[in-house]
């Protein structure tokens, strides 16, 4: 099957060639135009990315009284993070909140993709629905959190509809305030995330490959996992990448939709910030970074995504 | 990240305020006011920025501003420790602060601020003794806590340390204070509420809250240990590390057996537990009882027989304000005590540094209710135009006397702060 996509390869590689023999005869040397390309984006990177993520960890180290930071070599907020039990606690619920949003918008973003790219026959129909999924995205992430609550609640609109049909007598209490509706605002903001990237992948499937299944007597079942997912996993994988991110790093879904009872890293530094403990700030933030890189790195590690793009 | 503008700011003040001395013994005392006329024509131009947490903030205070005095006065609200925050590291993004005492202690040693001259005030007389001698009458006793008078004073202009009486340099301008206590859903409770202990009851598992601002929430929670008997603290304001770990353990346990519904950061965060029937007894300040009662809903500020958790709010100079600013500013204070802004403070519920002006815009039925803690004649409006009580009714807690009279401590910063709000976070994580 990686055979097939590396049909594409070559093309595009041509296509490279053929830009570059262009560029070639206006007279600019190869490597210079390489590295003149590559600039702007190096530049950007390096304002914008690795100079911040550099002071962070600098910052790390600093000490801090109650309303100032002073420039230091400290391992003390390391030793605090790394010693407390509350951190180990915080960071196995932030996975525990990661995996759980990851499986079930894996699911719920292959099955909505599957139907758009492989059920719904016409492009403007695939388009029409796809625009549909966009919906929620014309309000701000918060809104479409906060709607939950008065949904959820004690007296809120599905515990009074379960009371009236006569399925429960008392109210459910875990509806709100709970992990319950935490993960449930997670994977209603980012199912979406799990399903462009997939959707993404899908269309790019030769249909002709289905079909030469279905021809050799593959069964419905058989070629949905021996064709469509080892062909849609970099779409899995990068979409993948995006909710574990995602949800590695919120605070504010976690803080409304639990009340404020549960606490992910995001919280963590985010109570920092907020009683000006910059450095031990940052040494959370550091550790939380080194986490998802290697939670990205396990990823990567399953598909060489710059290989099947 | 500290900055120090001292070099630079002595000598701009010291000009200033040589000048200001002139001025002041040309115009003799309580002449101040004769400022306007010198400055009348470029007034109109200053921009004053003041920032602070979101109960004295108001738009109609900026409005009136406009109206009486010609300055703009540009408003920002944040939240406590966002007010903190930005007192502490951004220094040049303000020309007044609205803030508490207690993030005074906090930031008061950053240098941002500067020493207001009492001389200047016009009302300082008047001003209630507890943000003065840190007596409410002369046989008050002082609460725990980050008492007012304790941040209230420095040396001199630039005072770095707390004075512990009046020296005529004041650091706030005390603006609005109150005292707070649990509020309650008595339709949905039904039975009569007494002490803080109430908070742990198991009978409202599931059903309490308790606001998530550590230094706040901390005095709340021991309020209720004490009032249970679990804990005898030396100063509820200043606690020992073994005392912050016994509280939190007590918390921590009643936390992880399902005792609170949520926890609550803003204002509205605690009016909508309230109003939506989630939260039934929880800690509470006193204008999102307002807020919830103009609902329809009913609400009580119930007093209890353990005291109240007092705090206090006031106005303090950037340490960069100088000149026609600087002016404008006092101005601004004087204008502040003289009594609009205190009637329209107190008709939400709080009070005023300065109550006997406050009168003067306060009509008797009003005044009665409010301070007097008489029972109203007519119905009683917030300056929105909200009923708020019919006549008959009388405020929860009663008269001013009875209420600041009966209080057990004031929102503090501790020594060990820094342990606290480790202890805190775990506790929220727990």
């Amino acid at each position: 099957m990686t055979d097939q996509t590396h049909l594409f390869i070559p093309v595009e590689k041509n296509d490279k060639k053929l830009s570059r023999g262009t560029r070639r005869q206006k007279g600019l040397p190869d490597a210079v135009s390489g590295w003149l390309l590559s600039l702007p984006l190096a530049l950007v990177l390096l304002f914008f990315l690795v100079l911040p993520i550099a002071m962070i960890v600098v910052v790390s180290f600093w000490g801090a009284t109650e309303f100032s930071i002073y420039p230091a070599f400290l391992f003390d907020n390391y030793e605090f993070l790394l010693t407390s039990p509350v951190t180990y606690q915080v960071f196995l619920n932030t996975v525990k909140y990661a995996l759980i949003t990851w499986a079930i918008t894996l699911v719920l973003g292959f099955t909505v993709a599957y139907f758009l790219a492989f059920h719904v026959r016409s492009l403007t129909w695939q388009i029409v629905l796809f625009l549909l999924c966009t919906i929620p995205f014309w309000t701000s992430n918060i809104i479409r959190m906060i709607s939950w609550i008065p949904f959820l609640g004690r007296n809120g609109i599905a515990n009074s509809t379960l009371i009236s049909m006569g399925v429960i007598d008392e109210p459910l209490e875990w509806l709100l305030f709970s992990d319950f509706s935490v993960i449930l605002a997670f994977v209603h903001l980012y199912t979406l995330f799990m399903v462009v990237p997939i959707f993404n992948t899908m269309m790019r499937i030769d249909k002709s490959l289905i079909e030469a299944a279905y021809d050799n007597g593959a069964s419905g079942f058989q070629t949905l996992t021996n064709v469509i997912i080892p062909l849609t996993k970099p779409g899995i994988m990068i979409g993948s990448i995006f909710v574990v991110t995602l949800v590695m790093g919120d605070f504010i879904t976690v803080r409304f939709m639990s009340g404020s009872q549960k606490a992910n890293v995001g919280r963590l530094i985010s109570n920092d910030i907020a009683l000006l403990q910059y450095p031990s700030a940052a040494a959370t933030a550091v550790i939380l970074l080194v986490t998802v890189i290697l939670v990205i790195a396990i990823l990567l590690r399953f598909v060489d995504i710059r290989k099947e793009l | 990240m500290t900055k120090k503008l001292t070099e630079k700011g002595i000598s701009r003040r010291n000009i200033l305020k040589g000048g200001a001395a002139a001025t002041g013994v040309a115009l003799g005392s309580g002449a101040i006011t004769g400022f306007p006329t010198i400055w009348a024509q470029n007034i109109k131009d200053v921009t004053l920025r003041q920032f602070g947490t979101g109960v004295s903030n108001l738009n109609e205070v900026a409005q009136k501003v406009k109206e009486d005095l010609g300055f703009t006065l540009e408003m920002t609200a944040l939240d406590s420790d966002a007010v903190t925050q930005r007192a502490a590291t951004q220094p040049d993004s303000f020309d007044i602060a609205d803030i508490e005492y207690w993030i005074c202690k906090k930031v008061w040693p950053t240098g941002n601020l500067q020493a207001m001259d009492t001389t200047k005030i016009k009302n300082y007389d008047k001003i209630v003794g507890i943000f003065k001698s840190g007596k409410l009458t002369p046989e008050s006793t002082i609460a725990q806590g980050t008492a007012p008078h304790t941040v209230g004073f420095v040396d001199g202009p630039d005072g770095n340390t707390f004075a512990t009486e009046e020296t005529g340099w004041m650091t706030l301008i005390p603006t609005i204070y109150n005292a707070d206590t649990l509020g309650i859903r008595p339709d949905l409770i039904g039975r009569p509420i007494g002490s803080w202990t109430e908070l742990l009851n198991p009978e409202f598992k599931g059903k309490a809250s308790i606001l998530d601002i550590s230094s706040i929430g901390i005095m709340d929670a021991a309020m209720v240990c004490e009032a249970m008997g679990e804990i005898q603290y030396g100063d509820k304001g200043n606690m020992t590390r073994e005392e912050i770990d016994k509280t939190m353990a007590i918390f921590t346990e009643a936390k992880k057996n399902g005792q609170f519904r949520a926890f609550w950061k803003t204002f509205d965060e605690s009016v909508n537990l309230m109003a939506s029937g989630e939260v039934i007894i929880q800690s509470m300040w006193s204008p999102a009882i307002t807020a919830v009662k103009s609902r329809g809903i009913p609400c009580v500020y119930q007093p209890l027989k353990e005291g109240y958790r007092s705090w206090g709010g006031g106005i303090g100079l950037s340490k960069s304000l100088s000149g026609l600013e600087l002016e404008a500013a006092y101005e601004y204070i004087n204008w502040y005590l003289d009594g609009w802004v205190g009637g329209f403070l107190m008709r939400q519920g709080y009070y005023s540094a300065v109550p006997e002006t406050s009168k003067n815009h306060m009509d008797e039925n009003e005044w009665g209710y409010w301070f007097e803690g008489k029972e109203a004649t007519g119905d009683i409006t917030n300056p929105f135009g909200d009923v708020l009580a019919k006549a008959g009714e009388t405020r929860d807690g009663g008269s001013f006397l009875e209420r600041m009279g009966a209080v057990a401590c004031w929102n503090a910063v501790m020594d060990e702060n820094q342990y606290m709000v480790r202890k805190w976070n775990e506790f929220i994580a727990a």
